[in-house]
Parts: C-alpha cells; structure tokens; sequence
C-alpha cells in the first residue's frame, strides 16, 4: 500500500466475551466475537463496516474505541501502538476516537440540559475557562445546524432528529480526528435519513474526520463510504473500494447479503434464493470457513482450512478457497 | 383481479382519536382500504402515519385513551367496531384474523416453553388435546422450523430471532383463519433472515388462499412481497393499487417523493423536505400539503375525494380531482 | 407547566400535600397559636381531665394540661424527629447503596450482607433494643430510627443503581471519558433520587408512627415533652371516659401519616427526569 501511512492500523484483534467457569459450574467455552480482524483506516476516509446481527461489528468497534479490552492483537494509532492496556488507559490514549451511539436520545442523560452535556464533555478534557466552553459549544451546535436556544432544552424535548444532532456535537466538540458511526440511521424513515447522511458527509469535509461507519444497511454505506469490510462471525469475508465490491461482490456471503437487500421489483422474491439456516455460534469457529455451513459453494477443504483474504482487484481482497470457481456477477 | 368482487375486509373512512396528556390526536383521519380474497395487501408509511393504529383497531386493541370517531370496518358485513367483545375475544382474534406481531424477541413470553404458548392458542379452538398437539407440530412443519417435536419443549430464547418470528406465525395461523394481519414482521431481523420469512410467508399465503394485510416501512419488502399497496401519510390514505402500478406510475406527490427516496431510485441522497406535522395539530384537509410540491390553497379547505384510475388505483389529491368529475 | 398539571390531577396526592404544609405550618408558627407555654408543661390539677370547652379546645388530660397546645407543641417535635431520622438514614444508606450497585466483588457484597443483617430483624424490636443500649430520651430513639431505616434506602439506591448502570448514556458517559466518581454523582444520582424521595416521603410518616410507639412504650421521648405518644401513653388509663386525651394526639399521628404516605405516593408518578422543562 502506497502513499499516506494509515492513521488508524488494526492488526489481528482477537476479542473475547465469556469463557471462564461458573461457581460449580462446567467451563464455558469463549465466544470469539471478533476473530482476527485486520484493517487500515487513511485520514480523511469513511469505511464501512457491514454485516448482520452477531458478526461482531459493534464489538471490533467498541474494541478499537478502547471500551472492550482486546484479547490478542495489535492497535497502532498515527503510528503509536496503543493496545494491550486496560480499558481505562485505553480510552485516555485513545481519545481522538470517539463514539456515536446507535440510539442518540438514549445516550444522553436526561437529567441535565443539552447545554450542560455538552460543556461537560470539554470539562471532562480539562477545558476549564468557561468562555471557551461556551464558544466551543455554539460553534458546534451551529455546525451540526441547531441554534444556540437549544443548550437550555432537555433530551425528551427534543425530536429524534435533534437528539442525534446533539450526540454528534458532544463528541465533535472534543475535536476527535476518527468518529465511530454506529447505525446512524437505524429507526429513521428514508425520507429522513438524507438530511442526517447530508450532515454528516458536510461535517466530515468541514471538519477533515474520518468515519468507521457500523452498519447493517447496504444502501447506506454505499452512498457514505468509500471502503467497505463485510463481516460475518467476527471475521471479515470481503473488504474493498464499495463501488467494487456493490458491482463484483466475490465471496459467497456479500453475495447473499446483496441479493437479500429488498428491491422496488415486484415479484422478485421468487427469483432470490435465500440463504438458509441461521448463524452458527462463534465458538465453534477455528480452522474452517465460518461461512461453510450456509453456503452454496461449500467443499470439503471449507470445513479443514482458514481461508486468509485474497486480493482479487485493486485493494479488493475475500477469503473463500473458490473464489475463481465462483462466478463475478455484475450489478444489472 | 375483478372490480365487482367484494373485500373480505374493508375499511372505510375510519377515524381514531387518542386523549393525551397535551390534547386530542387524531391518529387515523377517514383512512380506507380494501382487501381482496386470496391477496396480500401492503399498507406502507412512514413513522407516525398510523399503519399500527390501523391494524389495532381492526382487532379492537385500541390503547385505552383511544377510540373510534367515525367510520366502518367492514368483515364481510359486519362492522367489527359495533361487534361485542366477546365475539371479538373468541370468533375474530385468533380465529377469523389471526396476527403476527412485529418483535419476536417481546412477543414470547420467556417463562414458559414454547409448546404451552403455542397450544394455548389453539386448545380453546381445537378440542381435543392430541389433536391440538398434532395441528401444532404440523404448522411448524409447514412454517419450516427445523425438529418441530423437540420445538415445543424449549423456551424461546432457545431459538434464533427468525426461528421466533416462524414460531408466532405458526401461531398466527393456528386457528386457520381467512386473514392474517401482519405488523412488521421481519423489521427486527436481519436482511437474510427477513428474505427467508418473506418468502415462507408468500408460500404459505399462496398454498392456502390467505389473504394478508401486511403493513411495513419499508417500500421495498412491500414490492417484493404484496400484491396490491396502500401508502399512508399522518393517518390519511393517500393512494392504493397494484404495487406493479404504484411503482411504475405513482400518482400522489408523496407516493413520489417517497419513491424517490429509495436507493434503488437514484444515486443521490434525495429527501423530503419538512418534518411530519403532529397528529395535535394536523394540518386541514390533505395533511400533506405543507411538505408538498404541488399543494394548492384548495388543499387545506378539505380532504380530497378519492379518484379511481384505470387498473384499481385510487388516490386521494386535488390533482386528480378533475378526472374524477369528468 | 405539565408537571403542576399532572400532579394537581391526583386527588390524593394533592390532599397530602396540603397536609404536609398545614403541618409544618402548624409547626412553625406554634409558639404563635400557642402562645402560653405554661399550658403545655404545667397543668393546673384543679381542672384535670375536663372534656373539650370553650376553653380548653381539646380538653385537658391527667395533669391538667391543655391537650390542644400539646398537640400544636407536640406537631414540632413530630416534624423534628422525622426530618432528622431520615435524613440521617439518607446520609448513610445512599452513599451505601451507590457504592455496592456501582461496584462488584467482596466491597458490594459486605454492604449488601449487612442490609439483609438489618433488615431481618423487626424495625420496632431493633429501635427497642438500640434505644435501651443508649438510654432514654428522643436523641437514643432517633439514631435508633435511623439505623432501622438506612438499608431501605441503600437497597432502593443499590437497586436503581444496577439498572442505570448499563444504561446507554452512562457508556456513553464512559466513552467520553468520565471517571467513576463523576459518572456516580454526576449521572447516577440525579437519576436516582426519585426513588429516593419517594422513599424519603414514605419514610417520614413510617418515622414519625414508630416515634409515636416508641414514646408510648417509654422508650424514646421522656415527660414532659408532649410527644404525641407520649402523651396516648399516659393518657390510656384514662380510657373510655376522657378519651380525648388520647384522640386527639392520636388523630394527629394518623393525619400526618396519612398525608405524607398520599403525598409520597403522589411523588412517585410525578419525579421522572422527563418532567424537566427548560421553560
């Protein structure tokens, strides 16, 4: 990879959740939430990270956030490595990444003011003059395009729109160079969804941010992102340029996923094969494809071999054994 | 599909009002629709535009500040908002209509297996118990659930979110009703998951002649799945048709605008301009006039007549009106 | 405002209210109503137990006191006792509670071990047996009161606390990168303190009955004080014939409870963090 180093560089996180043993209990095996995830985040860029319920998405986001401990693995941010502490070190060396939560009202406290969320933000960073808290604070409501009559208000006065708006500010006024986007169109009508994805595009250029956008909404990641990673049981499958990867998907799973999206074309459900069955558990995952037991183009070297992430066009890689058997399909 | 057959279930001009803390809302404002015997209807709209309400009062679970102002919903010829509750209780919820609720996750309740639940609802049809038990494990069979026998002793967390939703259609369908009434069904599951019910529920709506009213957000899955369309706007219907039509050549300005918003409809993000105004303080007559590009200051003096075109779709906008007198 | 609304629709609670205010009217302004204190502590045996006249409101009792001052008297007292016995307990279950809902391991459980301790023996009997170890006299009663009462506060707190403490906006809190403390008093608190008030409220007409039963006991107030116990106490020998020395103290421990439990009742519904306007 030329040019630019990456900013943000994640190499092979393993996270863990559970595994241990009860009080008089059996062991429980570990579920491998996110199971060796590699990927480089540019300056200035938005990347996508795609996949359904259970492919681990939130937790690598909450990993590289600091909020989840890795349990093996490498983080590097502008070059330093910042991994392997605890999750409180974590998020003081980390504070340059910061979250935006899936449900904005949700995230904020509803005991105290719009105002005072936000301003707590700066006083938390050590931002003690109250004159530059103020300003910080109008500025930022005005770049996310609410007025400055709304640092008196309350969360449950706010529309869902607003809310979002304000859990925005809060973390952009911490001027954070990577925002992690979890859902942020999750529960909105269509019709609605532009003005926030307009927002945030704007933000992004005014503000030079870079963007790792969790979604399990195609569509959306489409017109944001100029990378995506498709995961699926906490590993990704395919990652590349989307346009790329929307027009040739390579790995059985993008695919499906694809295919599955609703379309405007009526009576098209009979022409689209489901993918069947549900996902298995991530804790029986190891030498194998995680994907073998719900794909159409399942072999028996799928169950014996881990396949690593193959390039198969400019910076566009998947990890499938057959993958040149697999035909490319085209987007009509 | 013939013009002079009846509607198994036809609402007509239904209004509901709800007493809130900050005032009268009125939820529905004379919303109609029909459903064809043997068709899937899809009722689609955004948030707030009352498609849950609608579906509610068919079943007579309004919440309780709620209440039906005005109109009719008609089930052959009965008008189930005149009907006593106990016909309602135990001849139409769970027996002529059956529903299939939107969250899998909420809708089970977690303490007891999913056998007692489901044999529940069909022991005080069915009769006898062995049968009840057979009819179950042949509708989770037909619902394509994998060891239907083994089902009925777990408990429903013991199930996946799309294994869940085939268990309450199951359920739904328990009685054999003629109607099923579904509310989002697959909005709380994945995008393959939701293709795999999409298309269970299709199967099972063609194999035995059901008819489904299916309401969702999402134009998309309505497209794919229904047969005939009725969009919403803030409680009022604002056009209906073959969803073949409605796409092709929509007719009502919000149909198109909110067509437009689709991914599918253009690379740009395109959006709506203004907000939904607030069912307690809606806007006189078209409720969609403030946002629409095309209103008129006839828009606001009364709702619209509903206008009939060619191939059964109808709409509710001025700018129909003319052929409508013609 | 919705608030005011809301509340001025519930009946009850709005009756409790008044209640309470009379109440502390009555307590702040007794020296006015009663301005001759004489007829509170020394009786005029000539004319014990006198049924209720003209001049003596509420009659007298044993030793010729005025019952009516003693009631209005007694009100203060009443007030006293309850406001500090649950402000003590507020001072030492809440920070309890916040510590073993906020943390885990063997700090939270001894916390938590210890309030069942407390809880398993019967309020009364504790308070007795405390009062006995520290004497008479209404201070011994009140840190009594107050030891009894604390773990109804933690376990309330301890309780609200596990809920608020996987709640989205305290990640979100963490994510931004609060410490603890701050995430504690800051966020948790506030949204914790209805449950608290609901509590307190309640607890105030709980203290000031046990009050009442310990001074009729002997335990707690000591003569002359005209603790409304107290004074059923000494007047219960009296009973049937003058039975106002013992109503009408005893029609001031039930009023006043039955305010604070309406008014306490009320206030659930109606401290709810959404209830906060910025007009």
């Amino acid at each position: 990879m030329t040019g630019a180093r990456a900013l943000l560089e994640v190499e092979d996180i393993v996270t863990l959740y559970g595994g241990g043993r009860k009080f008089l209990g059996r062991p429980r095996p570990a579920v491998r939430a996110v199971d060796g995830v590699g990927l480089a985040l540019k300056s200035g860029e938005a990347l996508g990270l795609v996949g359904e319920s259970g492919c681990g998405k939130t937790t690598l986001a909450k990993t590289i956030l600091g909020l989840i401990r890795e349990s093996a693995g490498t983080l590097r941010l502008d070059g330093k490595t910042v991994s392997g502490v605890s999750v409180r070190q974590a998020r003081l060396a980390r504070t340059t990444i910061q979250y935006v939560h899936q449900d904005p009202g949700a995230a904020l406290d509803p005991w105290w003011s719009i105002g005072h969320a936000l301003e707590e933000a700066l006083r938390i960073h050590g931002v003690t003059d109250k004159g530059e808290r103020r300003r910080r604070v109008d500025d930022m409501l005005e770049a996310v395009g609410l007025d400055s009559s709304f640092r008196s208000r309350y969360p449950h006065e706010l529309s869902g729109g607003q809310q979002r708006r304000v859990g925005l500010a809060r973390i952009l006024v911490l001027r954070p160079q990577i925002v992690i986007l979890d859902e942020p169109t999750s529960g909105l009508d269509l019709s609605v969804q532009a003005t926030v994805l307009g927002v945030l595009d704007g933000l992004r250029k005014r503000l030079g941010l870079t963007y790792l956008f969790v979604s399990h909404d195609l569509s959306v990641v489409k017109r944001m992102c100029e990378q995506v990673a498709i995961m699926y049981l906490g590993r990704i499958v395919e990652m590349g340029p989307s346009e790329e990867i929307f027009a040739r998907p390579r790995h059985p799973y993008t695919r499906a996923l694809l295919a599955a999206v609703p379309r405007l074309e009526p009576g098209s459900l009979h022409d689209t094969p489901a993918l069947p069955g549900d996902p298995p558990s991530n804790s029986t995952a190891g030498d194998n494809c995680v994907f073998q037991t719900r794909c159409a183009f399942a072999v028996a070297t799928c169950a014996q071999v881990r396949p690593p992430l193959v390039s198969v066009g400019r910076q566009h890689t998947a990890a499938c054994v057959r993958l040149d058997e697999i035909e490319t399909v085209a987007e009509g | 599909m013939m013009a002079n057959a009846a509607p198994l279930l036809a609402i007509r001009n239904l209004s509901v009002t709800v007493d809130t803390d900050e005032g009268e809302a009125m939820i529905l404002d004379r919303a109609s629709l029909s459903l064809m015997p043997g068709s899937i209807h899809g009722v689609v709209g955004e948030s707030g535009c009352g498609k849950s309400t609608l579906m509610r009062a068919i079943l007579g679970i309004l919440p309780k500040r709620g209440r039906a102002t005005e109109g009719r919903i008609l089930l052959g010829d009965r008008d189930l908002l005149n009907v006593p509750l106990a016909v309602l209780q135990n001849e139409i919820r769970g027996g002529q209509i059956g529903f299939i609720p939107q969250d899998p996750y909420q809708a089970l309740n977690p303490v007891f297996r999913v056998g007692t639940q489901l044999l529940e609802t069909t022991r005080s049809k069915a009769g006898a118990e062995g049968r009840a038990e057979a009819n179950i494990i042949s509708l989770l069979k037909s619902v394509q659930l994998p060891d239907p026998e083994g089902a009925l002793d777990r408990y429903p967390h013991q199930f996946s979110g799309g294994q869940r939703q085939r268990l309450l259609i199951a359920a739904a369908l328990a009685s054999s009703p003629a109607i099923v009434l579904a509310d989002e069904p697959t909005t709380a599951l994945d995008v393959t998951t939701q293709l795999q019910i999409l298309k269970l529920l299709r199967g099972l709506a063609e194999a035995r002649g059901l008819s489904m009213l299916f309401v969702s957000h999402d134009f998309g899955v309505v497209a794919q799945l229904c047969d005939t369309v009725t969009v919403m706007y803030a409680g009022q219907t604002v056009e209906s048709g073959p969803v073949g039509r409605i796409l092709a050549a929509p007719l009502h300005p919000y149909t198109r605008m909110l067509l437009a918003c689709h991914p599918d409809r253009g690379a740009a993000l395109a959006g709506i301009p203004g907000t939904v105004s607030s069912p307690l303080r809606p806007p006189a007559g078209c409720r969609f006039h403030p946002r629409c590009p095309s209103a008129s200051p006839e828009c606001e003096n009364a709702l619209p007549p509903r206008t009939k075109h060619a191939d059964h779709q109808d709409v509710q906008c001025v700018l129909y009106r003319a052929e409508a007198e013609a | 405002m919705l608030m005011l609304r809301k509340f001025l629709r519930d009946v009850p609670a709005v009756i409790g209210f008044c209640i309470i205010v009379l109440l502390c009217l009555i307590a702040i302004f007794s020296p006015l109503i009663v301005s001759d204190l004489d007829r509170v502590y020394d009786g005029d045996l000539v004319s014990r137990l006198q049924p209720p006249s003209a001049e003596f409101w509420f009659g007298t009792d044993s030793l010729g006191r005025d019952v009516f001052a003693r009631v209005i008297v007694g009100s203060r007292g009443a007030l006293e006792v309850a406001l500090t016995v649950v402000s003590l307990a507020i001072a030492i279950g809440v920070p309890a509670g916040l510590y073993a809902g906020y943390t885990d391991g063997w700090g939270s459980q001894l916390v938590m071990r210890l309030t069942d301790v407390f809880l398993a023996v019967p309020q009364l009997i504790l308070a007795l047996a405390v009062a006995q170890l520290m004497g008479r006299g209404l201070g011994s009663a009140m840190a009594a009161l107050a030891l009894t009462y604390w773990p109804f506060f933690c376990r309330t707190v301890y309780s609200e606390v596990r809920r608020l403490r996987n709640a989205l906006f305290i990640e979100a809190q963490r994510c931004l990168g609060a410490s603890t403390s701050r995430i504690l008093f800051v966020h948790v608190l506030p949204n914790v303190a209805s449950a608290v008030i609901v509590r307190a409220t309640i607890g105030m007409g709980f203290t000031i009955m046990t009050t009442a039963v310990l001074g009729f006991l002997g335990v707690g107030a000591t003569p002359p004080n005209p603790d409304w116990g107290l004074a059923i106490a000494e007047g219960r020998d009296y009973l049937p014939q003058s039975w106002w020395a013992v109503t009408f103290p005893g029609l001031g421990i039930f009023i006043t409870v039955l305010g604070f439990n309406l008014f306490g009742d009320g206030v659930r519904d109606l401290v709810d963090p959404r209830l906060r306007r910025s007009r």
